[in-house]
């Protein structure tokens, strides 16, 4: 479904990636593990086209490198960022609405579902969301993306600086979007959700991929944790 | 208190006539970090083409006609100027309008000259509406008060209550968000840009033959729209619109108060005679410190508030 091949993005002057390679079936969670500042982040703005990309992107056979962002979303692929970016002065509805691509067009994802899976969202669908808490925030930035019915999600450090009971949450609606048949590409620096959920699981390192395994494979692989992703 | 009134209604007009201006400079700013120079030029653009409009078919066509030619040029200036240079980061984009405020000055003086035109208010609306204390406030002035406060309500209706409401509302603080969403946000900044040129466009229309419509009005109006801008802060609509109304009103008051600083401290025991520096600062009418009120409350407002009066965001 997606087809990463020789990716390369820069900031300015500094070389970020170098060559990055990776691919997403359908309907597969794979995860991109890595310590920060390894190219995780600008690997998801590279598709998305966020960050230029050079090299191929490709999705369902067709080139993305190179397109505006709303392309790349329009060809079915939704992007969760790090930082949220909520819309702080709108109303949580309203966040909700800016996700859908056109007004009135939903598809597997309505409004109903996510005051569903979220009735703290529910309480407050008028209140403006930058009052929201956190764990909140991250919910209505991941039920936002979703509003626009993506095939695939890329998703980066959803549980960064949550408490472990709103970790469980995310947890939960990650495997609720793969129910539904979403492909989902997960960042994240925390092994426990990536080890329980994904297919398949690459490991980042200097702008590379270091390592490309089930599971399995990097549970019993002890060098690539230490050198890698242990701190 | 008839002084007060009368301009407390010219305060209130030249306030809308600067919010028609500020509004759309202050949405373009916000969503493209574009501090657009030539804003005060297209406005120079509504006089003119509303002159040479109602000269042929007259002051109502050209009250639709002008704006839209003006959003027009708006969009042009957008998608093959603005754009182009956009990659090239913002002191580029700062340049390219700074250049196009000459670009328009000086084809105006080419195509019309130096002199002020005959851009009069019109025959059917040039009588005194109701008269106060012996003063007439003419019919002019509350038309203009009446399309302004028309514009105001279309504003808040189209950016709250429409979707592309909705997305200019997010793109004002995250475009590379909405742009995730798969909103096109380029089509939006053009739509804007437009947007905002017709509403300069719309202001020139109406206050050129309140004003005078001559080659120089853009450089007269250019730094007060920018005040307004910072004044109320990016990214807020509210902000805009109350420091229009401040400025305007601190504009039409000073003219009008004959007192100096010195005066008022005179009563509670504070002379000073004008030899000294401080003294002949303090002892200069309001009069002629007027215009130059309204850049020092921006400066004030810089040291102390500097996200402006009701700021979402820095620059």
């Amino acid at each position: 479904m997606l087809e990463i091949r020789d990716l390369h993005a820069y900031y300015g002057q500094s070389h970020i990636l170098h060559g990055v390679d990776l691919d997403v079936q359908e309907g597969e969670i794979v995860s991109l593990l890595g310590r920060n500042g390894v190219g995780r982040s600008t690997t998801c703005k590279a598709i998305m086209g966020l960050v230029p990309p050079q090299g191929s992107v490709r999705y369902r056979g067709k080139e993305l490198a190179g397109l505006r962002s709303d392309m790349v979303a329009q060809s079915g692929i939704g992007y969760v960022p790090e930082d949220r970016q909520i819309f702080p002065t709108l109303t949580v509805r309203q966040n909700l609405e800016l996700g859908l691509k056109k007004a009135g067009k939903f598809g597997r994802w309505n409004f109903e579902d996510v005051y569903r899976l979220f009735p703290n969202l529910a309480n407050r669908q008028n209140t403006a969301a930058g009052v929201l808490s956190g764990g909140e925030q991250q919910m209505l930035t991941m039920c936002r993306t979703l509003m626009g019915d993506p095939d695939l999600i890329l998703i980066d450090e959803p549980t960064e600086g949550l408490a472990p009971k709103l970790v469980e949450q995310v947890g939960d609606l990650l495997g609720e979007i793969a129910k539904r048949g979403v492909s989902i590409l997960l960042v994240e620096q925390k092994l426990t959700i990536a080890l329980r959920i994904s297919r398949r699981l690459y490991v980042m390192g200097h702008g590379r991929i270091v390592f490309e395994g089930t599971p399995d494979d990097l549970a019993n692989n002890a060098g690539i944790r230490q050198e890698w992703l242990e701190v | 208190m008839e002084i007060v009134i009368v301009s407390l209604l010219n305060g209130l007009v030249y306030g809308m006539l600067l919010f028609m201006l500020a509004s759309g400079l202050t949405l373009i700013f916000s969503m493209m970090g574009v501090l657009n120079f030539a804003h005060a030029s297209v406005w120079m653009l509504g006089a003119y083409f509303a002159y040479e409009v109602s000269r042929f078919i007259g002051f109502l066509p050209a009250l639709i006609i002008a704006p839209l030619l003006c959003a027009a040029v708006g969009a042009a200036i957008e998608v093959w100027g603005l754009r182009r240079v956009h990659h090239n980061g913002h002191v580029a984009e700062l340049l390219f309008t700074f250049g196009l405020v000459f670009i328009i000055q000086r084809s105006v003086q080419m195509i019309w000259g130096m002199l002020p035109m005959p851009y009069r208010v019109p025959a059917a609306l040039d009588f005194p509406l109701f008269t106060i204390y012996g003063a007439n406030f003419p019919a002019y002035r509350g038309f203009m008060l009446f399309i302004s406060a028309l514009m105001l309500l279309a504003i808040w209706l189209m950016l709250k209550k429409t979707r592309i409401g909705l997305i200019i509302q997010g793109a004002l603080t995250h475009p590379n968000m909405v742009s995730s969403l798969g909103h096109n946000v380029p089509l939006v900044f053009t739509t804007v840009f437009a947007g905002g040129c017709g509403l300069a466009g719309l202001a020139g229309v109406i206050g050129g033959n309140y004003l005078v419509t001559e080659s120089s009005m853009a450089d007269a109006m250019g730094p007060i729209v920018f005040v307004v801008v910072v004044f109320g802060g990016l990214g807020s609509l509210g902000g805009c619109f109350i420091a229009s109304i401040l400025m305007g009103m601190i504009q039409t008051f000073a003219v009008v108060i004959d007192a100096s600083i010195g005066d008022v401290l005179k009563p509670i025991g504070i002379a000073l005679s004008s030899e000294t520096l401080l003294g002949e600062i303090l002892t200069v009418p309001m009069a002629r410190i007027g215009p130059l009120l309204p850049y020092l409350l921006m400066v004030f407002i810089l040291l102390f508030r500097p996200r402006g009066l009701m700021g979402t965001r820095d620059t």
